[in-house]
């Protein structure tokens, strides 16, 4: 099942929440909605679902309008981040619960309800806890019975409201490789929400990263790191540095010094150029060099993060630099870009890579 | 928690400090406040001998009374299982001008003397009451009848289903509603399935403290009820009568019975509450 998002825009309480969202999600493909809390990524999740109503635009399923249609016809999965079990039914109860207030011509006899549930609980690898109830479970658990429960109605979509993000680091790892070998099993066009640009890079096929209640990019995870399309993706996807610099001439000039970069087919004016700390090099002073001041020195655990104060205003720069090479604070460090884009200041668009 | 440490050896290591000296000061206190006064009368209906006992409890009067005192109180607390939910509902899931000011109302049979309610009530409901005149003519006599007990009852015990529903309903997560929408259930569905059995712990402890106090009543009931013997009368006023009598016997006799019948069902609700809590997996 296809889902076609056709300029949806949301309000709350004239509050923009979803400003004019377009977007295809293939059938059977795994897409996340990445961003910062309050970028609307939930709240599109949730207008997909129809658990709220948009303000304006239209949600389709395949060929069929969904936007005209309840949540209890529009038969998607919904996982929430808190799991949301019903706590006075045990698992299995759990499980067969949308089966059960299914309208008497389409429910399963009692027998088939339980076979299914006991199918599921095999597939999310907790066939022997069918008779406890969801307090007995821990977090990792839980949230496998709640998938299983909206598998259980057989969705046309699958959806996930940050499936992991109350439970810990390893649980998460572990659940996140096996939700897409779920996936990859049953097929389910899958959207899930995240804030973790890890996860979603990892586990999904394309990444719709969002910001404010708009789109700003969507693509695979190449796609994302190497040439995000805003300065916003650039930031808010790993770890990054920005310097502002005046474009004249076709050259950069940081700070009044001319930078070693290839020629610029842009008109004059300021402009930020954006860094990633793995794409500096640490090079002798000379010509078209960025040279600071040490300011303070990290060990992670494969190499070394300083910290370099450029200029006469003191922008800071991380740079990562092998474990090998010492380096003190206070030092002078000439560093020379690799990779980098600049984005210019008014507009948010790429200029180089 | 507290299960677990009651169960468990007096000694036990804890990261709770002062068991014993909290579980001594309870006992104590629930010795000197509840249990000596009830012992007193225990002791004092003993003293009749099996067969006086029997013959005074076994009287018609004290049967007609206690049937009345049990019935009503337990119809009582039922209507207002039923009514307290739905205004404990209405005053959780909406907001709507007046709304505190109605949250407040609700606790005015708390306050108010009863008898002074019982007064109002029996004035509203005569058969020349602002009430009473409508129905009167259709049959219906509230005053001075059995109906008439259980409109004091419901009166004095509403709100304590209100109170023991009221947060438990707040702190029902809206998602729990919504998963069980997405999994297709309608909203007749999600109340029966999903909301009701959630509040079903809340719903008997307050069933219970209602039922609780409206068998006890006295103050309000003695004005609405007529208080015609084998019809309308209470136990606790059988028991004032008797007192009146100098029939303190008899009178002891009538409480002793009710003591038993009232704590049987409480013992009860609270079994069927702890089963209820134990499948929520709360009191593991």
């Amino acid at each position: 099942m296809d889902i076609r998002i056709e300029r949806i825009a949301k309000t709350f309480d004239r509050y923009p929440a979803l400003n004019d969202i377009s977007l295809d999600i293939r059938s059977g493909e795994l897409v996340a909605l990445l961003g910062p809390s309050g970028s609307g990524k939930t709240t599109l999740l949730r207008l997909i679902a129809g658990l709220e109503q948009p303000s304006a635009g239209r949600v389709w399923f395949g060929a069929e309008d969904a936007s005209s249609l309840t949540i209890q016809e529009r038969n998607v999965g919904f996982v929430f981040q808190h799991y949301a079990l019903f706590k006075h039914m045990t698992v299995l109860d759990n499980i067969g619960f949308g089966l059960r207030v299914r309208p008497s011509g389409r429910r399963p006899a009692k027998a088939e309800i339980r076979r299914r549930a006991e199918a599921l609980l095999d597939l999310v690898q907790l066939s022997d806890l069918g008779r406890r109830f969801p307090a007995q479970l821990s977090g990792g658990q839980r949230q496998r019975v709640a998938l299983a429960r909206a598998l259980a109605i057989e969705p046309r979509v699958l959806l996930l409201d940050e499936p992991f993000g109350a439970l810990d680091a390893k649980v998460r790892k572990d659940l996140r490789r096996w939700l897409r070998e779920i996936h990859d099993r049953t097929g389910h066009t899958t959207v899930f929400v995240t804030h973790d640009q890890e996860e979603a890079m990892e586990l999904a096929d394309r990444v719709v990263v969002m910001s404010n209640g708009r789109i700003e990019q969507v693509g695979s995870a190449d796609e994302i790191y190497d040439a995000p399309a805003s300065p916003f993706v650039f930031s808010f996807i790993g770890a990054s540095n920005a310097l502002p610099i005046r474009i004249a001439g076709g050259q950069a000039l940081l700070d009044g010094t001319v930078l070693d970069l290839p020629p610029l087919a842009e008109r004059d004016g300021e402009a930020r150029l954006y860094l990633r700390p793995h794409d500096l090099a640490v090079v002798d002073a000379g010509e078209g060099t960025i040279i600071g001041t040490v300011a303070a020195v990290r060990r992670t655990s494969g190499h070394r993060l300083v910290e370099l104060a450029i200029g006469s205003a003191g922008d800071r720069v991380e740079v990562e630099v092998p474990a090998s090479r010492a380096v003190s604070a206070g030092e002078q460090l000439a560093v020379k870009p690799l990779r980098w884009r600049i984005y210019r200041d008014t507009n948010a668009q790429a200029l180089a890579a | 928690m507290v299960a677990a440490a009651l169960s468990g050896p007096f000694r036990k290591p804890s990261i709770l400090p002062g068991f014993g000296l909290t579980l001594g000061l309870t006992l104590a206190w629930l010795g000197t406040i509840v249990l000596i006064p009830l012992a007193a009368l225990v002791l004092k209906s003993a003293g009749l001998g099996w067969e006086a006992f029997g013959t005074l409890v076994t009287d018609p009067r004290t049967i007609s009374a206690l049937k009345l005192s049990f019935g009503a109180a337990l119809v009582a607390a039922t209507i207002n299982l039923v009514f307290g939910l739905l205004l404990a509902w209405v005053l959780v899931r909406y907001r709507f001008p007046g709304r505190r000011l109605i949250d407040a109302f609700i606790d005015l049979p708390f306050a108010l003397p009863t008898a002074v309610a019982g007064i109002a009530l029996t004035a509203l409901y005569a058969p020349n009451g602002w009430i009473g005149q409508f129905l009167a003519p259709l049959g219906i006599k509230v005053a001075y009848t059995p109906l008439g007990v259980v409109v004091a009852l419901v009166f004095v015990s509403l709100p304590f289903i209100v109170r023991t529903v009221e947060p438990v309903l707040a702190e029902i997560d809206r998602e729990v509603e919504e998963a069980a929408a997405s999994l297709g259930a309608n909203r007749r569905q999600t109340v029966f399935g999903v909301v009701l059995p959630t509040l079903m712990p809340a719903l008997l402890t307050g069933y219970a403290l209602a039922l609780a106090r409206a068998v006890g009543e006295y103050g309000s009931v003695i004005f609405i009820a007529g208080n015609i013997p084998y019809v309308s009368e209470i136990a606790p006023l059988l028991i004032v009568i008797r007192l009146e009598e100098f029939n303190y016997a008899g009178a002891t006799a009538v409480a002793a019975v009710m003591l038993a019948i009232s704590f049987v069902m409480l013992l009860v609700i609270n079994l069927i509450q702890a089963w209820s809590r134990r499948r929520f997996g709360d009191g593991r």
